[in-house]
């Protein structure tokens, strides 16, 4: 076991450098003054384009901006955002909580909906039931984010349609919650305000579901297909001869082996999720962490976007290694074999 | 299933949320704005977000422009007298002003010459102990050449504060209504200079303005209550939030659901239905702005204002009008829009007219003439699609004999390479005016100083420069008008740009609220804003 955790580890290393060469290389090759895009269309002198530029650390040699970058990252400092001029690290952190509240709230919602709809079309394989959910999904999962999400708000928010839901933001602007935690369904239960809980899950609904579409597609799809290989297995025939219970067969014997494929994907969207958000969070005025790296994006705001990427890119490696964990807990023989 | 899974889910949540809606009873107006401040010390920033959020709320300036215009009035300076050679500015500073008292300041003093003193000194002394701080550039004050300007600020006593000028500097005056001039707490200061926590003074702001800052949720809400004691009188409305929403379709969806009261940006496609929401009360105003084409004046055939000239009568701006702007701007004929003083409505436009302008190229010399347009990748006030601008130009121009190609770079690039002295083409840009003062167009725009910068004519003209020059070091007040008027004749006889369009600005709010004033200046100021009951 601490041979295979060491091993897995032990690939996160280069696997590290190799994003913070990516983080540090992307936003560089993408045209752009940063300078010249602060000062707008007012611009700066060539003299105080140079001073600037020098006090960003620019005027230096790729390498050297490198190297310091990775020095940085080992002492625990990114930089410091040269838009908002607060350290990246506190920037990130301050916006990470809106988007694992969304994304938690995603993947429940697409492995609540996914999972059991993925195992009834195996069951009912070649059924109408089957062939809906199918078509579904697929339709899902090729919905554009940005028409989906629009779509909603028109339909159940605006007062012209079914009125339901909130259009946009995390809560009412007319409660005052106190930041404490950063999660504003905890945040709102903590405060004094009467109705800011039920206002802050009303807030959820639509970004939860636009989010949670593609992975529950994906969910529903990759369920149906495992559950279909384990359920032609020999063992879950000889369960059927034995007279065990339909329940017990599919809900215990098969699942137990199709949830290894299912965690797998289950885990992989928690990195899309947390990567991914970025329409959703852009269309739901969501201000978490995608919003802040397009923002940084288009003013090219260098040490934002290559501490962002790192950040982002280290929480997806930690994740698939808690999924690679999980697989052993699940199922022992996975555990052995690897190690 | 789905289907019906997420209509339960919603029905729900929606319930849920309807009952939230009635739970404060302060008069709250909830502005639903187009993105993040950068930070809340306006002098740091060069946006209209950031100014938004911080000047136009949360402090003040010695002297203010009137709200929804461009007059300066007197607001932390009672008044202000100029010597006779015009380099020394002595303002009566007014007493009895309060700084907000925060959770995390409470002020022991009223507002004195202090904190003018420490204001301006930050941004200008590289010493003094704020000045690093935030990263330290003030690229309004530098834009604004003061630190070349300026020679000293003296504190005469605790309420006098005396600018001494290098220079006489007419437009002087409306500098210090800018943003960057907005007047913090000396006190406060030095109380986060104690408490080693410097870096917080430009995040927690404390000021003197109608609303004091409460809270800031990053890409989410900033929150303010009214100034208790504000020296002008308590606002109106008891709270005021920004709920941060860059989706203009969102905006307006957020608008007719209520949820906001006030929206900026919206876009041009949601117009028509907006005029015609009863959820919705569209105001509109002409811009302080200024969309353009500017030739390359130092590049031949281009130096030659016969070809110029000939160029601008060969596009139909009307058209322009129409088709970019879907009828809501103006053509221009000056380089300056008509809401500023001194616009010269006597100047003739080199009206539309390809044969004249193919008569004009013959007499110039120059046939099979080809050339490039500038298209900004961006939408800005004073152009909401530059690339279908320049193709309209484009195809105005081919009637003509002239060959144009369409250009364009990523914005950052497209700043900094239409500056460049030797420049290939035509380049469509725009300004929207600081301070209403014509200087602000003409001299940053048009003058010598501002070629291979903020001039992307490159033109530098003598008779131009002198008027313009002249009237900045003029106090007389008609003087200057005249000064202006003249320059502008020179410019249209000179023709360095195809002067488009100034937009119309549009700003949907919803019926309840109150006076409120689109700002000239492209801000949002919500003193003086009510909500009805």
């Amino acid at each position: 076991m601490i041979r295979f955790i060491l091993t897995k580890l032990g690939l996160l290393i280069p696997t590290f450098l190799g994003v913070t060469l990516v983080a540090f290389s992307f936003i560089r090759m993408l045209p752009g003054d940063p300078v010249e895009l602060l000062a707008g269309e007012r611009g700066v002198s060539p003299e105080r384009h140079a001073e600037l530029m020098a006090t960003l650390g620019f005027d230096k040699p790729l390498w050297e901006q490198y190297f310091s970058f990775l020095v940085g990252i080992l002492h625990g400092d990114l930089g410091t955002s040269f838009s908002s001029k607060q350290p990246v690290l506190e920037e990130f952190f301050v916006r990470f909580p809106a988007t694992i509240e969304l994304a938690t709230c995603a993947i429940i919602f697409a492995a609540l909906i996914g999972l059991p709809a993925g195992i009834v079309a195996a069951v009912k394989r070649g059924s109408a039931f089957d062939h809906t959910l199918m078509g579904i999904s697929l339709t899902g999962y090729s919905m554009p984010i940005f028409w989906w999400g629009l779509l909603l708000i028109i339909l159940f928010s605006s007062p012209d349609m079914l009125n339901l839901t909130p259009v946009s933001g995390r809560i009412s602007a007319l409660f005052w919650v106190d930041t404490q935690t950063g999660f504003m369904l905890i945040d709102s239960l903590l405060s004094d305000e009467k109705g800011a809980f039920k206002s802050a899950a009303a807030h959820l609904v639509l970004p939860t579901i636009v989010l949670g579409t593609i992975p529950m597609a994906i969910i529903a799809r990759q369920t149906r297909s495992a559950m279909l290989e384990i359920l032609g297995e020999d063992y879950v025939r000889t369960a059927k001869a034995k007279g065990l219970s339909p329940f017990r067969i599919v809900g215990i014997h098969a699942l137990r082996n199709a949830l290894i494929t299912v965690i797998t994907v289950i885990g992989l969207q928690v990195g899309v999720l947390l990567a991914g958000a970025i329409l959703t969070e852009t269309i739901f005025s969501w201000p978490g962490i995608g919003k802040w790296m397009i923002d940084s994006i288009s003013r090219r705001d260098y040490f934002a976007v290559q501490g962002g990427i790192v950040l982002i890119a280290s929480i997806v490696m930690l994740v698939n290694l808690l999924v690679d964990f999980m697989y052993g807990l699940i199922n022992p023989r996975i555990l052995h074999r690897r190690s | 299933m789905i289907k019906r899974g997420l209509l339960a889910t919603a029905a729900v949540a929606g319930m849920l949320a309807m009952g939230s809606f009635s739970a404060a009873e302060a008069k709250t107006l909830v502005f639903c704005s187009e993105g993040s401040p950068e930070g809340f010390t306006p002098a740091l920033y060069t946006a209209g977000t950031t100014f938004d959020a911080s000047s136009r709320q949360v402090f003040n300036r010695l002297v203010e422009f009137e709200r929804g215009s461009t007059t300066i009035v007197p607001a932390l300076a009672e008044g202000f007298e100029v010597s006779e050679d015009g380099t020394e500015y002595t303002f009566n500073l007014r007493k009895g002003v309060k700084f907000h008292t925060t959770k995390f300041f409470t002020p022991t003093r009223d507002f004195n010459a202090d904190d003018v003193i420490f204001s301006f000194e930050r941004q200008r002394n590289a010493d003094h102990p704020y000045n690093k701080i935030s990263g330290g550039n003030y690229e309004y004050f530098n834009g604004m050449s003061m630190p070349d300007l300026i020679k000293d600020i003296v504190k005469v006593d605790d309420y006098t504060v005396k600018f001494i000028l290098n220079r006489p500097e007419a437009p002087f005056i409306a500098n210090m209504g800018m943003d960057f001039a907005s007047i913090h707490s000396a006190e406060y200061a030095d109380a986060m200079a104690a408490a080693g926590t410097l870096d917080d003074f430009d995040q927690k702001p404390v000021g003197t303005g109608p609303f004091q800052f409460e809270d800031y949720q990053k890409d989410s809400q900033i929150r303010y209550k009214a100034h208790p004691d504000y020296w002008s009188g308590k606002a109106p409305l008891d709270r005021l939030v920004f709920s941060i929403t860059p989706d203009a379709s969102v905006r307006y969806q957020k608008l007719k659901a209520g949820e906001c009261h006030v929206m900026p940006y919206p876009n041009p496609a949601d117009l028509e239905a907006m005029a015609s929401d009863s959820d919705v009360n569209l105001m509109q105003q002409e811009g302080l702005n200024v969309g353009y084409l500017a030739y390359n004046s130092l590049m031949p055939p281009f130096d030659n204002p016969k070809v110029r000239k000939a160029l601008n009568m060969a596009v139909n701006k009307e058209a322009i009008i129409d088709a970019v702007f879907q009828g809501a701007g103006k053509v221009a004929k000056n380089p300056i829009p008509p809401t500023i003083w001194s616009y010269n409505d006597a100047t003739v436009d080199d009206g539309y007219d390809p044969e004249a302008a193919k008569a004009l190229l013959a007499e110039a010399g120059v046939s099979g003439l080809t050339t490039k347009i500038w298209a900004m990748p961006v939408q800005r006030p004073y152009n909401p699609n530059a690339r279908r601008m320049a193709e309209l130009i484009q195809a105005d121009w081919a009637n003509v004999g002239v060959t144009a190609e369409i250009v364009s770079y990523e914005w950052g690039e497209y700043l900094k390479r239409s500056k460049d002295k030797d420049r290939d083409g035509a380049v469509l840009l725009g300004w929207t005016g600081d301070n209403g003062d014509p200087d602000n167009f003409l001299a940053v725009l048009l003058g010598c100083d501002g070629v291979g910068g903020s001039n992307r004519a490159q033109w530098c003209h003598k008779p131009f420069e002198d008027l313009i020059q002249k009237a900045k070091t003029t106090s007389d007040f008609d003087e200057r008008i005249k000064l202006y008027e003249e320059a502008q004749i020179v410019f249209k006889e000179q023709a360095p740009w195809a002067t488009i369009a100034h937009s119309v600005v549009f700003k949907p709010i919803r019926p309840e609220v109150v006076d409120f004033r689109i700002d000239p200046f492209g801000g949002h100021v919500f003193y003086g804003v009510d909500l009805k009951e």
